[in-house]
């Protein structure tokens, strides 16, 4: 028997780890990597309340974020390839053409 | 029994996040992140929820995963250089995220009373019981999703495209 509330801190850590990862990593394919790693944090406390409360739909739900970060990633990666050809940089610091 | 595998598992994940955060190159971090995946899909199978472990293992441990480290060694992404914004990131982001960890987990055990507890076998959402719901009472959204990976399909094609 584990409690519930084990799942949903452990889904707080690995939440935590990746917005730390997110706000430290430099290079635009880790600070990618380090958002997936938050969708999965999500995704493991929708099935965690799922089983809490025997509702299919969080379940659903988890499906749903899947097929968006499937879709996600495809879009994502392909605007760093394009990143990657016009400035010939993966640095995050040294994309700031938005910067004032 | 589900304590030893939670805790086997869980720590497994945790180490592998921690992997991700701190090694320099991308390529030692993607396979780290192979890791926290595999032990997620392992964790939803101690829910109970069958089809979306096995999801976890195919979609993104498989798929999203390889087509990661595809680009990243497409791009021969290196070790990434200290810079004066990642001290500065350091100094705001570990005491930030530290502090976000530190909410949560006040937020969820105070809570904790209201919440029961896992046993194994207790609940299992079969793929037909998940089926159901997602082309009777969610056909439409279902449909729209596949549009959606249509789209995305054809923007990455577009964007990653060399122009002549």
């Amino acid at each position: 028997m584990v409690p519930i509330s084990y799942y949903l801190v452990l889904s707080a850590v690995l939440f935590s780890i990746g917005v730390a990862a997110f706000l430290i990593k430099r290079n635009i394919i880790s600070v990618f990597m380090s958002i997936e790693l938050m969708l999965n944090a999500v995704n493991l406390t929708f099935v965690a309340f799922a089983h809490q409360w025997h509702q299919v739909s969080g379940q659903i739900f988890v499906f749903f974020v899947m097929v968006v970060a499937a879709a996600e990633a495809a879009v994502g990666l392909a605007i760093i390839i394009a990143l990657f050809r016009t400035r010939n940089t993966l640095n995050v610091d040294q994309v700031d053409l938005m910067k004032l | 029994m589900h304590l030893v595998l939670f805790f086997i598992f869980g720590g497994l994940c945790v180490a592998g996040a921690l992997n991700l955060l701190f090694q320099r190159h991308p390529i030692n971090s993607a396979l780290s992140l192979i890791v926290v995946m595999s032990t997620l899909a392992v964790l939803y199978l101690l829910l109970g929820a069958e089809f979306l472990a096995a999801a976890q293992v195919i979609v993104y441990s498989g798929a999203i995963m390889v087509l990661f480290t595809f680009v990243i060694m497409l791009l021969n992404a290196g070790r990434e250089e200290r810079t004066h914004g990642s001290k500065a990131a350091y100094a705001i982001g570990i005491p930030g995220a530290a502090a976000l960890f530190a909410a949560l987990a006040y937020i969820v055990l105070s809570n904790g009373k209201h919440l029961s507890s896992a046993r194994l076998g207790d609940y299992l959402v079969t793929t037909g019981d998940l089926s159901r719901v997602l082309f009777r009472d969610l056909l439409l959204p279902f449909e729209v999703t596949s549009v959606l990976i249509l789209v995305a399909i054809l923007g990455a094609v577009a964007l990653a495209r060399r122009e002549h």
